[in-house]
């Protein structure tokens, strides 16, 4: 049997004064499965993450997360997504505690299951011992790290990430992309990355090609080497958009 | 989705709002130094120049820095609705404004949340800013210092409501200047703050009309009455209406579906 669907997008178009920057997306995420949205800048990718968190509205097509249409039931369906945002979106004069804390408020946690989540959640990326330093404080790796770790702690069913290791050093970007991987195969999440760095794609990852709001390819790595007639996940995403820089 | 986790998220928001307010020690000072400066330097220059005849709520002669202090409690409350507002233009730039409008509550209840937060901040600078006040003998009768309480909520959100409204429309940090001129300063010049509505009919009727119908002389004239144990009913019932008028267009400024976010542009 295969695994729930946990994001469902279904002919999704959208436009800003009349220019189309999605047209007719349609794809599938399932629990477990780490997906790589690729596509050079103005492909879509951020209009395509402002419809799922619902800072646009959905005008055309339909987006459901774990069954939830984000239209109509709102709530429920934002209540089964964490998101780390493209840009750094933690308070910088208050602590990683206070940050945290300030989510698991937003989300309706307790104080002693917020604790639990919280302690569970820097653990797990190390950061448990700098609990009281103030995000100031922290180099951007580790700033990343809390921004994941804030993103986990509802228990989400999809992780979204928007570009998350953008500007980061190479051995940091390398242990989140490595993080992301791990947690969608032991905890069974979906996660969505939108990324335009083909080295961080493992080989068993689900990749969607986005170009001028349109999929381009959508499949396993496999399946978009086989199509696009490459060896290379660089070389296919060359030839599915014409040339133009990720 | 119960009771309870509005009661935390709300919780949340304020005390975030406050944390940050006392942790930034310059935004607190600078915050008490614009009224301070006004009521040390411009009303003690003033006070020669313009004579106050009584008129309620006061039942005596009155010396001007009395009379300029609720002006520059509303104005305390003024420059930090719109001082929210320009955080939240900020914060929308910097995307942490997107982690509160995910979260899964309704839009509305998030937006009024962060409207009681920053309403709070404003009734601590407020109290301070009077305390200062008691040092250079502007006093009230002490029932004022908590008939005061209620009425600066209410102006409190009114013009934070405002406030909000504004960052609703305004795509970009920079366009925020144009609104401190546009909005603020015609705001506070055009009313009571500064001098009564009889004193500026004698010189414009036109300029004591547009103050009468400023919701900030409203407000600011619900606040003096409160400071001396009196209810003004008219500016009660103004600044609430304008407080629900400016609540209203604010939410839908901040509805995906029908506000300005979905003019603004995206990648």
């Amino acid at each position: 049997m295969k695994p729930a669907i946990a994001l469902s997008i279904e002919n999704l178009s959208f436009s800003y004064s009349g220019k189309k920057a999605l047209d007719q997306v349609s794809f599938n995420i399932r629990a477990g499965e780490c997906t790589l949205l690729l596509g050079p800048n103005g492909a879509g990718k951020s209009t395509l993450f402002s419809l799922i968190t619902r800072l646009y509205d959905t005008h055309e097509g339909r987006i459901e997360l774990c069954g939830f249409d984000i239209k109509q039931q709102t709530r429920q369906a934002l209540a089964k997504l964490g998101v780390v945002f493209q840009q750094t979106t933690l308070d910088m004069d208050l602590t990683v505690m206070q940050n945290l804390r300030y989510h698991t408020a937003l989300h309706g946690l307790g104080r002693k299951e917020a604790m639990q989540r919280i302690q569970q959640e820097l653990e797990r990326l190390n950061m448990f011992d700098r609990r009281f330093e103030k995000i100031r404080q922290l180099n951007g790796g580790h700033r990343r790290r809390v921004e994941i770790a804030r993103a986990l702690l509802h228990k989400p069913a999809l992780l979204l990430l928007d570009e998350p290791t953008v500007g980061l050093d190479v051995p940091s970007r390398l242990a989140i992309v490595d993080y992301v991987h791990q947690l969608a195969a032991d905890e069974k999440l979906a996660v969505l990355w939108a990324s335009h760095l083909i080295d961080e794609i493992y080989p068993d990852d689900h990749l969607i090609v986005l170009h001028k709001g349109q999929i381009k390819a959508n499949g396993t790595v496999d399946d978009v080497l086989k199509i696009t007639n490459t060896t290379l996940v660089k070389d296919a995403f060359y030839n599915l958009t014409q040339g133009e820089q990720a | 989705m119960n009771m309870m986790h509005y009661w935390r998220a709300m919780w949340g928001i304020i005390g975030r709002e406050l944390w940050r307010f006392v942790t930034q020690r310059e935004r607190f000072i600078s915050a008490l130094v614009r009224p301070l400066v006004w009521l040390f330097v411009f009303a003690a220059g003033f006070r020669a120049a313009l004579g106050l005849a009584i008129t309620p709520p006061y039942e005596t002669y009155i010396l001007y820095e009395v009379y300029i202090t609720p002006g520059l409690i509303g104005m305390i409350q003024l420059f930090n609705g719109m001082q929210s507002s320009l955080s939240m233009v900020y914060d929308r730039e910097m995307g942490s404004m997107r982690i509160l409008m995910v979260c899964p509550l309704p839009r509305w209840f998030l937006l009024l949340s962060k409207l009681l937060a920053g309403t709070g901040v404003s009734i601590l600078q407020v109290y301070v800013f009077l305390g200062i006040a008691w040092f250079y003998d502007i006093h009230a009768p002490w029932q004022g210092y908590l008939w005061v309480l209620p009425t600066l909520m209410l102006s409190g959100l009114m013009l934070g409501a405002l406030g909000l409204l504004l960052s609703s429309f305004i795509k970009q940090l920079e366009n925020f200047a144009g609104v401190m001129n546009f909005v603020i300063f015609p705001m506070f010049f055009m009313s009571t703050a500064l001098y009564p509505l009889w004193k500026m009919k004698e010189s414009s009727v036109l300029l004591s009309k547009l103050a009468q119908y400023n919701p900030f002389s409203q407000a600011v004239e619900l606040i003096r009455f409160a400071l001396y144990g009196q209810f003004n009913q008219h500016a009660f019932i103004y600044t609430l209406v304008a407080f629900l008028v400016f609540m209203a267009a604010a939410i839908i400024g901040y509805n995906p579906s029908k506000g300005m976010m979905v003019k603004k542009g995206g990648g």
